[in-house]
C-alpha cells in the first residue's frame, strides 16, 4: 500500500520542509538551554 | 470552534513551514521586537547580550504563540474576511487543532525560557500578556463588544513592560508609561483600518466600532484617542525617559496624527456605503483619510520607540521635571 503523501511530490516536499523546520527549532531549543547555563553558571 | 462553514477561497495545498511561521503573524512579531527591546534599553540595567536577545527572542515567540491561538479560534470569521481568508487555517492549509497545539506548545516554552533567561516578573508578565491575547481578546472580547480592540490592546501594549522587567527585575511607573502610549494608540490605529473594511466585519458578525456604533461616532472616538495619545506621548520627555529628540519627533508625530484625525473626522468616510478595498494599501480615494492615518500610525509608534532606544544607546540630554523624577 503507497503513502498519498509521498506520492504527490509537493506534499512530500512541504513536509520535508515542515520536519527541517522542527529539527532546526529543537536544535535552537538546545542551543538556548545551553548558553542559558553557560551565562549563569558564569555569573552573567 | 465556533462551527461556521469554511468556505475555502484558495486551493488546498499541503502546508509548510511558511505557513507555520504565518500562524504566529510575524508583523506584530516585528512590533513586539522593537517594543520590548525599547523597553529592556530603557530599564538602564547592564544585561548579558546573549540572555537580552534570548529574552527579546522569547518575547517574540510568545507574542507567536498567542497569534497562533487566535488564528486556530478565529477561523470561522477568518475566512468571511477579505483581508484574513488566505490565512492558513481558513485557507485549509493547517488544521484548527494543529495551530492550537502550536500556540500552546510556543506559549509554554516561550514562558519558561523567559523565566529561566530572566526572572520571574517577566515571565508572568509574559504568560498574562499571552492569556489575555489568546483568551480573554480572542474568545471573550473579540465577538461580544465594541469595545473589544480598546481592552484587549492591553494585549499588543505589554511587551515593553515584559522587557523592562527582564532587564531589571522592575515595573516602574515609566515602563508603564510605555504601555499606556501603545494602549492609547490601538484604538485610533484599528479603527482606522475597521473604517474601510467595517463591510467584513459586519458579515463576520464581529461588532467592531464602525460596525456597531456606526462611523460618525467611529470618527469622533478616533479623534479623541488620536488627542489623548498626542498627549501621552509627549510624557516621557517630562518623566526624564525621553530626550530631545524624542520630545521634537512625539511633537511632530503627534500634531501629524491630530491633523490626519481631524482630517477623517470632517471626511464623512462611513456615512455612505465606499467602494471596496483590494487590500489595506490598494484602497480607492475616497478611503485615503482612514488609510492615511492607519499607515502614520504605525510609522508614528515604531518612531517614538526606535528615538527612545537610539537615545538610551547613545545618551542624549533630558528634561527630565522634578515632580516626575520619581517614575523611573
Amino acid at each position: 500500500m503507497s503513502d498519498p503523501n509521498l506520492d504527490d511530490p509537493a506534499a512530500f516536499k512541504a513536509r520535508r520542509g515542515r520536519n527541517v523546520a522542527i529539527a532546526l527549532s529543537l536544535v535552537a531549543f538546545v542551543v538556548i538551554i545551553f548558553v542559558i547555563t553557560l551565562v549563569k553558571k558564569s555569573g552573567g | 470552534m465556533s462551527g461556521i462553514a469554511i468556505d475555502h477561497p484558495l486551493p488546498v495545498r499541503a502546508a509548510g513551514w511558511r505557513d507555520f511561521l504565518q500562524l504566529l503573524k510575524p508583523r506584530v512579531m516585528s512590533l513586539v521586537v522593537v517594543t520590548a527591546a525599547t523597553g529592556m534599553l530603557c530599564a538602564g540595567q547592564p544585561m548579558n547580550p546573549a540572555l537580552a536577545a534570548i529574552a527579546i527572542l522569547s518575547i517574540a515567540v510568545g507574542a507567536g504563540g498567542s497569534g497562533a491561538l487566535n488564528m486556530a479560534y478565529d477561523a470561522d470569521i477568518d475566512a468571511l474576511m477579505r483581508r484574513t481568508r488566505s490565512r492558513p487555517v481558513p485557507a485549509g492549509r493547517i488544521q484548527a487543532a494543529d495551530a492550537l497545539a502550536l500556540g500552546i506548545v510556543l506559549s509554554l516554552f516561550a514562558v519558561m525560557v523567559l523565566a529561566i533567561a530572566t526572572n520571574w516578573l517577566a515571565a508572568g508578565l509574559l504568560a498574562f500578556t499571552i492569556v489575555f491575547y489568546g483568551v480573554v481578546y480572542t474568545l471573550w472580547l473579540k465577538r461580544r463588544t465594541p469595545q473589544n480592540i480598546v481592552i484587549g490592546g492591553l494585549a499588543g501594549a505589554l511587551p515593553p513592560l515584559v522587557g523592562w522587567a527582564a532587564a531589571s527585575g522592575t515595573a516602574p511607573p515609566n515602563a508603564w508609561l510605555l504601555v499606556a502610549i501603545i494602549f492609547v494608540w490601538t484604538p485610533p490605529h484599528f479603527w482606522a483600518l475597521s473604517l474601510y473594511t467595517s463591510e467584513d466585519y459586519a458579515k463576520a458578525g464581529v461588532p467592531m466600532m464602525p460596525v456597531a456604533r456606526g462611523a460618525a461616532s467611529t470618527r469622533r472616538q478616533i479623534l479623541a484617542y488620536s488627542i489623548a495619545l498626542a498627549l501621552v506621548g509627549l510624557l516621557p520627555a517630562a518623566t526624564g525617559l525621553g530626550g530631545l529628540c524624542y520630545l521634537a519627533l512625539a511633537a511632530v508625530g503627534g500634531a501629524i496624527f491630530v491633523a490626519l484625525a481631524v482630517r477623517l473626522e470632517r471626511s464623512g468616510l462611513g456615512d455612505a456605503p465606499a467602494p471596496s478595498a483590494k487590500g489595506l494599501y490598494d484602497t480607492p480615494a475616497v478611503i485615503a483619510p482612514a488609510r492615511d492615518l492607519f499607515a502614520f500610525s504605525l510609522i508614528y509608534l515604531f518612531a517614538l520607540f526606535v528615538a527612545l532606544m537610539v537615545e538610551h544607546l547613545i545618551g542624549v540630554p533630558t528634561l527630565r521635571l522634578a515632580a516626575l523624577g520619581a517614575w523611573s
